[in-house]
């Protein structure tokens, strides 16, 4: 009798134990947050891609309707619940071409092609290591760090490239090699600036930014400007600003360069101008940036200007007027509304855990914030 | 009539193991009745006793390696990424793994380079006892090293017994089942002398590690929106492990040196997202290490130990997927350990310990501007050990000396060298009581504060180290309850019940932070600030079910709350503060059950990890669901003469649950093994 009592006490308590349960694991449903007001302009809202940490899979699609005032995060499980693993891991750029949007998924090593209307999946195209995008006249340009490997002397050096995407059959066409580690590139006067990093070699990085000419799609100069090139982009003067991420040493600061593609020469160049991206917006170029103490191995200092392009100066050296700007961690990505000319800058935070997207008046006053995904970094207006 | 005899002399004991001195032989003696017939209480000199698996129990765990039966410890969490080449380390009371010390035969595994000790690597086949500590081992009698760290796992080897004045036992052993394994063992223990035996093992393990896994998701209403299922491939291991050990005894005194030698070439199969299912990352280990011990008690009032160590281990790890930075580096590291420990009896219920340890570490690379580190340590420890009627006291204080020389590099020029100083004092206290001598009831309590090093990689990994860091400090405080009996008849033959709740500081909290010098650069920085509350418990029956039928029942439960106290401003949806940190449940436990009957033996495990989130910004996005594995088996032993054939069969995760421990890597579902030992 008493063996019994105990026997049923241990498969009690066993029973207790398998019980403990485990839900199903259910598509995501967007969090809608109330953010603002309504606005009522052409620019009916945007799209934030958060990169996700790499490994994460954590790459993930926002919305900001202006008509409602709603941020909505991760809304590309609802719209596409059947597509396994979702957008992917780290996801590097977003653009929209016609009535597709595409969003380059650099650790999946994918581009993804989606509707603009409503962000559902047409296409995975696979290109390694993607980083960029940009098109012209009917082809998508994608910037890959994936080209041929060569060894030497025990290290291995890997070249880039920059593949040639038919946007009508969403297949490669071609491809044509760069330098080493290539991220952004600019399309001016039928003519591909692909800005060279050498990022993985700190000891031998890149100074330069590759000419291809697109007719023959052959590399055809390259054009020193400054070590560790990142982004590119060309105002309606025909001018490329160029931003360098610098080296290890300090004789190597980051900074940001004007290359005069019609003069072929370079125009201005701004020292010690840590650019961590950038915005244009007519004669104005908005940029975000931190700079580094190597010596202290600290960050040194957030930097949030306006240069005036036309007079090649800096037209502001905080935009932000209201003391928001010590709320960053980490800026990382920006965007200037084209038509209210609203500020939005994000915030990385530890690129592990959720960022911040705040929103500046042309005042610089915060009008508003929003927690994103993991890394908010790109904004593509709809 | 043996087991009546063995709960007797463990009654007794128990009783009187107080401020007694049990010789080390005594408990051998036990250990190896204990594995014949039943376990029973283990008299201890220690203030707080471990918590242990020996015996019967990991018989029951099967053919697990020392990572997977370290889970069943209440406290523990296991990072396991899964297969049987996967990586699984080790965290106890979410201090972070970097805190353990983990002892091979008495002596600190280290790895300068990362802190983290691979228990993977470790199979059960040669281990003997496993024996985890909170703080600290709390029996002043030991090296100085022991005392350096929040947490430390004891593995204990098998020593040569042997049996009816044979001279020779030879047993060989082979496993197969699923993940394409083949593993056979050989072990060879031969006696010279009465008071000299060494012992030869040999160990092969080959493996292809492919499994298949499934993840899915279903709409709200119960319908599967996406389900895939994919091999899990590049978690192929091939390892030689191969030891040697001599063991000797003298008057009052014993010794013993070893050889260990580890091979190994494996894949590192890496983490799935989208559109990447296949990683080909390779990486090869080769560890080497001379180990040898000497203790004597010279006199009543004085004991003496001496420790000495010389390591060395080889790792070398390549990334050939061209969608990735290429890799090809290779990372030796040296280690070399003296020390002397030196117990004085000062009165018979007061011992006085003075131990001094010295280390040196280097580490060497293939990577560019590689620092060339190397590491000075030297730790002195003085402890006390003092017992009053049912009162028992340990206090102790490390001092640790630390020497860190590196060069800053750029390219084949070196700039500059560095040298570097750092003296920290740690002290320890440990108390129980036991209120009533019939009963072996105690109160216990403890508080501890000690440091971890940076490691090499946090301080000088080229571009993701920072050579200013700081150690990283935890603070313990610890108290709980135990209870323990045994019966010589009767249904229940033993008890055990205990019961602890902590509080834990981590300041100075050694993380990965996004650094200035480019695209996907982390470096390391010393910001981070852990509180954690925890209860621990664990019970222990063994009950006597008919005749030579026995159940032996082993049941944790965990409790934490660990919280990111690092950012007081990040509150809110999405903050991490005081978001329950990375991977750690609220709710964790386990049961292991052997039911013996004769030579039959059948045992059941089950495990429970509560839902978590991978990181501290507790939010749906970042929830990861619960898990819990049934694992089942059952052997039998066939004797005749001299000989025994053991034949075990396992189904492990019988219910087949696709789950991750880490985000993104999948563990193995059902999966099946066989073991047969053949023993002379």
């Amino acid at each position: 009798m008493n063996k019994m009592r105990y026997i049923l006490c241990v498969l009690a308590a066993l029973c207790v134990v398998l019980a403990s349960c485990r839900d199903e694991d259910i598509i995501y449903i967007p969090d809608e947050v109330e953010v603002s007001r309504p606005e009522f302009t052409d620019v009916k809202g945007f799209f934030l891609l958060n990169e996700g940490n790499m490994n994460s899979n954590k790459c993930t699609l926002d919305y900001y309707d202006y008509t409602t005032g709603t941020y909505s995060r991760n809304i590309y499980p609802l719209f596409n619940p059947t597509v396994v693993m979702n957008l992917g891991d780290v996801g590097n750029d977003i653009q929209v071409y016609g009535s597709k949007i595409w969003a380059v998924i650099n650790c999946s090593n994918k581009v993804t092609v989606m509707n603009r209307k409503l962000p559902t999946f047409i296409k995975d195209i696979d290109i390694p290591n993607c980083r960029y995008i940009r098109f012209h006249k009917g082809y998508a340009y994608v910037t890959s760090y994936a080209g041929p490997v060569q060894k030497v002397e025990r290290k291995y050096q890997q070249q880039g490239y920059v593949a040639k995407i038919d946007t009508a059959t969403l297949e490669v066409v071609g491809r044509c090699l760069v330098g080493y580690q290539p991220d952004e590139l600019e399309i001016v006067d039928d003519m591909i600036y692909v800005a060279n990093s050498g990022g993985y070699d700190l000891n031998n990085l890149e100074t330069t930014i590759s000419v291809i000419d697109i007719a023959s799609f052959r590399e055809v100069e390259r054009i020193e400007i400054a070590p560790n090139l990142h982004r590119v982009r060309c105002d309606h003067r025909g001018v490329l600003w160029i931003t360098s991420r610098g080296g290890l040493i300090e004789t190597m600061p980051p900074c940001l360069v004007a290359y005069d593609t019609r003069k072929r020469r370079v125009v201005a160049h701004f020292d010690d101008f840590p650019v961590g991206d950038m915005w244009l917006d007519g004669d104005r170029l908005y940029t975000v940036g931190e700079a580094w103490n190597e010596e202290l191995q600290e960050w040194s200092g957030m930097a949030f200007r306006i240069i005036d392009t036309a007079t090649m100066t800096i037209a502001s050296d905080c935009f932000i007027t209201d003391g928001t700007d010590a709320q960053f961690r980490h800026p990382y990505g920006i965007a200037v509304n084209p038509v209210t000319k609203d500020i939005l800058v994000t915030d990385a935070m530890d690129y592990i855990t959720p960022g911040w997207l705040r929103c500046y008046g042309q005042d610089g006053v915060l009008k508003w914030q929003v927690r994103t995904g993991d890394i908010p970094a790109h904004i593509l207006f709809d | 009539m043996r087991r009546t005899l063995y709960l007797l002399a463990a009654l007794w004991a128990a009783a009187t193991a107080w401020a007694q001195e049990v010789p080390e032989a005594t408990l051998d003696t036990l250990v190896t009745i204990d594995e014949v017939v039943v376990w029973g209480i283990r008299p201890f000199s220690e203030v707080i006793p471990a918590q242990r698996l020996s015996g019967v129990q990991l018989e029951a765990l099967g053919s697990h390696n020392v990572a997977d039966a370290i889970r069943y410890f209440a406290g523990i969490q296991l990072k396991d990424y899964g297969g049987v080449g996967g990586i699984k380390t080790v965290d106890m009371r979410s201090m972070g793994s970097n805190h353990m010390g983990v002892f091979y035969d008495g002596i600190q595994l280290g790895n300068a380079q990362n802190g983290q000790i691979d228990l993977g690597k470790f199979s059960l086949d040669n281990i003997d006892e496993i024996a985890l500590y909170s703080g600290q081992r709390s029996d002043i009698f030991q090296p100085a090293r022991d005392f350096g760290n929040a947490g430390t796992i004891y593995l204990k080897t098998k020593r040569p017994r042997f049996k009816d004045g044979r001279r020779d036992n030879l047993t060989a052993t082979v496993r197969t089942g699923s993940f394409g394994l083949f593993n056979p063992s050989v072990r060879w223990e031969h006696r010279l002398a009465d008071n000299l035996s060494f012992s030869l093992n040999g160990e092969l393990t080959l493996a292809n590690g492919k499994y298949h896994f499934r993840y899915r998701r279903r709409f709200s209403d119960g319908t599967p929106a996406w389900d895939t299922t994919a091999v899990r491939h590049n978690g192929d291991i091939q390892a030689l492990r191969f030891e040697g050990a001599i063991f000797g005894s003298m008057n009052g005194g014993s010794w013993n040196a070893k050889l260990y030698y580890y091979d190994s070439e494996r894949g590192i199969p890496g983490a799935i997202v989208n559109n990447v299912w296949l990683n080909s990352q390779r990486q090869w280990d080769r560890n080497f290490f001379a180990q040898g011990t000497f203790k004597r008690r010279i006199s009543d009032h004085y004991e003496t130990m001496f420790n000495a160590k010389y390591a060395r281990d080889r790792m070398r790890y390549v990334n050939p997927d061209t969608t990735l930075l290429l890799l090809d580096n290779t990372f030796w590291q040296n280690e070399v350990y003296l020390s002397t420990a030196n117990k004085f009896t000062i009165l018979p219920d007061w011992d006085m310990n003075l131990a001094v340890d010295y280390k040196w570490n280097s580490l060497d690379a293939t990577l560019d501007n590689f620092a060339r580190p190397t590491r000075h340590t030297t730790l002195a420890a003085l402890a006390t050990q003092w017992a009053w009627h049912g009162l028992k006291a340990q206090a102790s204080g490390l001092l640790t000396l630390i020497n860190d020389r590196h060069s800053t590099m750029r390219g084949e020029e070196v700039v500059s060298h560095s040298n570097k100083w750092l003296t920290k004092f740690t002290p320890a206290l440990f108390v129980s009581y036991q209120p009533f001598e019939a009963h072996d009831f105690n109160v216990r309590a403890f508080a501890k504060r000690i440091f971890r090093m940076p490691t090499f990689n946090d301080l000088y990994y080229t571009d993701i180290g920072n050579a200013t860091l700081r150690p990283e400090f935890v603070t313990q405080y610890n108290v709980g309850l135990q209870y323990q009996r045994a019966n010589a008849r009767g249904f229940l033959a033993a008890l055990k019940l205990t019961a602890d709740a902590y509080y834990n500081r981590v300041t100075d909290k050694i993380l990965a932070v996004p650094s200035g010098r480019g695209q996907y650069r982390w470096m390391m920085m010393n910001i981070g600030k852990v509180e954690i509350r925890g209860i621990d418990l664990t019970a222990r029956a063994a009950f006597r079910l008919a005749k030579d039928v026995e159940l032996d029942l082993n049941a944790n439960y965990t409790y934490q709350r660990a919280e990111d106290m690092t950012d007081p401003a990040d509150t809110g949806y999405g903050g991490t503060y005081r978001g329950q940190i990375a991977y750690v449940p609220w709710h964790s436990g386990s049961v292991i059950g052997q039911l013996t009957w004769r030579e039959l033996g059948v045992n059941y495990s089950f495990i429970y990890v509560g839902e978590r989130y991978h990181v501290s910004a507790n939010i749906p996005a970042n929830h990861e669901q619960p898990w819990y594995t049934h694992d089942m088996g059952a052997h039998y032993t066939f004797r005749w003469g001299r000989h025994s054939l053991k034949v075990a069969g396992e189904v492990n995760n019988v219910f087949n649950q696709q789950y991750d421990v880490i985000l993104n890597y999948p563990m193995p579902g059902r999966n099946y093994r066989l073991t047969l030992t053949w023993s002379l």
